[in-house]
């Protein structure tokens, strides 16, 4: 009997078990993933909130701060918690040759020649075109940097610098600043002698340099006077200029730009509908709202054409900015990006 | 069956919730970190004819034409996406480069229409050793590349275990760094915490409550709140240098920002309730009378401390600190906002590996390093103290 007993209950409690651990007892909402901060706010009044109306279901936005190791756990434990994610350009060229997106339906989205040639992937959407630039508070810099090369004059600019942890821009602006320009760039850094040359130009300014991480961080050091000038993204500059009236500036020149996308997560739950959002916040007429909120250029080609003239000129993709700014080498990064930050996690560790 | 085993039976059932709790929130997360750190299946499983012919391979001249062969039927077999990314995440590790020369060779191997002749035709890289030393050295199961890389070493071609070049030697520094700073924590911790505790337990009332209250609030509020205050009242133009120069001590702001000092002030901060809890909890245990009683047998209050309350509350203190140590060793978000580029703790460094650049294996050693570490640590403070017998 007692035997009995104990087998109903441990059934019982397998049954339970099971249960809880196999079938998702409700469907998950529509779960889109950005960058969090304002641009994130914008998206979320020009993009996620006029989906949900229009589609009649709930749409669920997040945060994350980028890393392809997030996006591959999330997929190979099976049934992702996100549908479409916003990723740099790394993540989706990582992510796509190793299978963790969803192919888009490139008629669903309008067709590829709507978009500018780098937003279009097999795996994603372009959203946004955005900048590593200098930024200064004008208001205490009368006369400010001009190039990576006044960047690193302590003497003519004093003060400290705020620059992104990491290799990637850092190696990219030191060999600027060291006189390469900017067509031979990547061909320079894609040798031993030029990564040597990069860090040799870094032990220059070393002692000066705060390292930021996230994206907000910049804006506060120089709100503070903590430095004098900083790398920071262009987006986060002229929104704190719009919402705080500050007078920080942005110098295009030498800047670096990429392209951020949407993808879809493998096997996702709600993939279809992802797929839907994508084209809905790619559509010009809602694509052409967020230069208003936040500065980044917009890879619709409609959309960039709607944008008045005002907003247009803080954008990275604005022929006067975009003439001496650079386009990140992904490739570079994505064969580089583990031995670099090794050999920079040492150097800064010396 | 016999009543005894039925007993037992019974009791399992009692502990199931228990043991299930242990092996899926502690045993199986520790075990598959520290099989990750070890098992190197990635390449040796899309590579089976490959695996046959480079071990004849003299590991110095450029391919042959049967290597080149074998490489290219097995990646024309592989169908499987992920598998295939796993293999040339694993390979680029070892040897940059290899992320763009698989992902060209690849989609060359799949033009059906002009079949490429061999691999170097694809891409001149394939005519180097060190992209075939590479696949080589990645053939064989298990390996201890990782566990080696993260203490620094590595094997030199001859399969000799030795130095990393300075360039890529980090962790050891770090480690040691991550160790230090943990025990400046503690000891922190314990300065404040243990007098802060005594006073806290000898009064009573609301001014216990108050003090408790100072204690567990930031204990509620977010870390990243605490760390993010810090901020603001450390920098240079923050509140405390501001009121040193206001009131005339200092002229020129103290460096309290990104550097060591900032980060050992704020993680004292943030960790000492978990100090002043354990310490506290102790104190009040002990009977009031019995620093009266010292005092009453000629004791002056130092030697009552000493020889009474110091020894009596000495479990609490190591306990505290063995928290306050533990915790501490873990820190990613205090020194990453707080501290300069000198004082970044290991964390930082396994989380580049898990979420930058998904290298599981290099973020698994260096947790195994970490978790191994802790462990010595502990079997010395169990040790230590076992060594008191009779005192209770």
């Amino acid at each position: 009997m007692k035997t009995k007993i104990q087998s109903g209950v441990l059934a019982a409690a397998a049954i339970l078990l099971s249960a809880s651990l196999a079938s998702p007892a409700f469907a998950r909402d529509l779960t889109v993933v950005s960058w969090g901060g304002n641009y994130q706010d914008a998206q979320r009044d020009i993009y996620f909130k006029p989906f949900a109306e229009k589609s009649g279901k709930p749409v669920l936005d997040e945060a994350w701060d980028g890393g392809i190791g997030v996006i591959q756990s999330k997929v190979k434990a099976g049934a992702p918690n996100w549908d479409a994610v916003q990723v740099e350009a790394e993540e989706l060229a990582l992510g796509c040759a190793d299978g963790l997106y969803e192919k888009i339906d490139w008629d669903k989205m309008g067709g590829k020649d709507k978009f500018l040639d780098s937003a279009v992937n097999d795996c994603g959407v372009g959203a946004i075109v955005w900048s590593t630039a200098i930024a200064y508070d004008g208001d205490k810099l009368k006369e400010g940097p001009a190039s990576w090369a006044d960047f690193w004059n302590v003497e003519k600019f004093p003060g400290k610098r705020a620059l992104r942890k990491g290799p990637k821009y850092t190696l990219e602006f030191a060999l600027l600043a060291d006189g390469v320009s900017k067509d031979e760039l990547y061909d320079v850094l894609g040798t031993d002698e030029g990564v040597e040359r990069a860090f040799k130009k870094l032990d220059e300014l070393k002692a000066n340099i705060v390292w930021w991480e996230s994206g907000a961080q910049p804006l506060q050091f120089l709100a503070s006077g903590e430095v004098a000038m900083t790398s920071a993204y262009n987006g986060c500059i002229t929104g704190i200029n719009r919402t705080e009236g500050k007078n920080f500036k942005v110098v295009f020149p030498g800047s670096i730009y990429a392209v951020d996308s949407w993808v879809v997560l493998k096997d996702a739950e709600n993939k279809d509908a992802a797929q839907d959002f994508i084209a809905f916040a790619s559509l010009p007429e809602h694509q052409a709202k967020l230069p208003e909120f936040v500065a980044y250029g917009l890879p619709n080609k409609d959309a960039a054409a709607k944008v008045p003239a005002e907003f247009a000129k803080d954008l990275p993709t604005d022929p006067a900015n975009m003439k001496d700014s650079i386009a990140l080498n992904v490739d570079f990064w994505i064969d580089n990006a583990e031995t670099l930050t090794q050999r920079f996690n040492a150097w800064l560790a010396q | 069956m016999s009543a005894g085993s039925s007993r037992t039976g019974r009791s399992l059932i009692l502990l199931a919730p228990l043991l299930i709790f242990l092996i899926g929130f502690f045993v199986w997360p520790l075990f598959s970190m520290m099989s990750q750190a070890v098992s190197d299946p990635a390449v040796l499983r899309l590579l089976p004819r490959s695996a046959q012919v480079l071990p004849d391979w003299d590991r110095k001249s450029p391919p042959t034409m049967p290597m080149q062969a074998a490489l290219m039927e097995d990646l024309k077999a592989v169908d499987d996406d992920q598998a295939l990314g796993d293999m040339v995440r694993r390979l680029n590790s070892a040897r940059s480069g290899f992320r763009t020369l698989m992902s060209k060779t690849t989609s060359a191997l799949n033009d059906v229409e002009n079949p490429p002749a061999d691999l170097v035709s694809i891409d001149k890289r394939w005519e180097r050793p060190e992209f075939w030393l590479a696949i080589a050295d990645a053939l064989s199961p298990l390996t201890d590349r990782n566990l080696l890389a993260a203490v620094d070493l590595g094997r030199n071609a001859a399969g000799d275990i030795e130095h990393l070049p300075a360039d890529q030697s980090v962790n050891r520094v770090i480690l040691v760094r991550t160790f230090w700073i943990a025990a400046l924590v503690t000891f922190f911790c314990a300065c404040i915490g243990f007098p802060y505790a005594i006073i806290a337990a000898s009064l009573d009332g609301w001014k216990r409550d108050l003090m408790l209250g100072a204690v567990l609030l930031p204990l509620w509020t977010s870390l990243l709140v605490r760390t993010a205050a810090w901020f603001i009242l450390l920098q240079e133009q923050g509140l405390i240098n501001d009121l040193l120069r206001a009131i005339g001590l200092i002229n020129a702001p103290l460096p309290l920002i990104f550097n060591r000092t900032g980060v050992i002030i704020a993680m004292t901060h943030v960790l000492l309730p978990f100090m002043v809890l354990p310490i506290y909890s102790v104190l009040i245990t002990i009977p009031k009378n019995l620093m009266p009683a010292a005092a009453s047998l000629g004791a002056p209050p130092w030697r009552a401390f000493l020889r009474v309350l110091l020894p009596l509350s000495l479990r609490g203190v190591a306990s505290g600190s063995l928290l306050v140590f533990i915790s501490a060793i873990g820190y990613y978000i205090t020194p990453a906002l707080i501290g300069g580029p000198g004082d970044q703790m290991i964390s930082s460094i396994i989380a580049f590996y898990a979420t930058g650049s998904a290298n599981w294996g290099m973020a698994g050693a260096l947790g195994v390093v970490l978790l191994v570490a802790t462990l010595l640590l502990y079997s010395v403070y169990a040790r230590l103290s076992s060594d008191e017998p009779g005192r209770r």
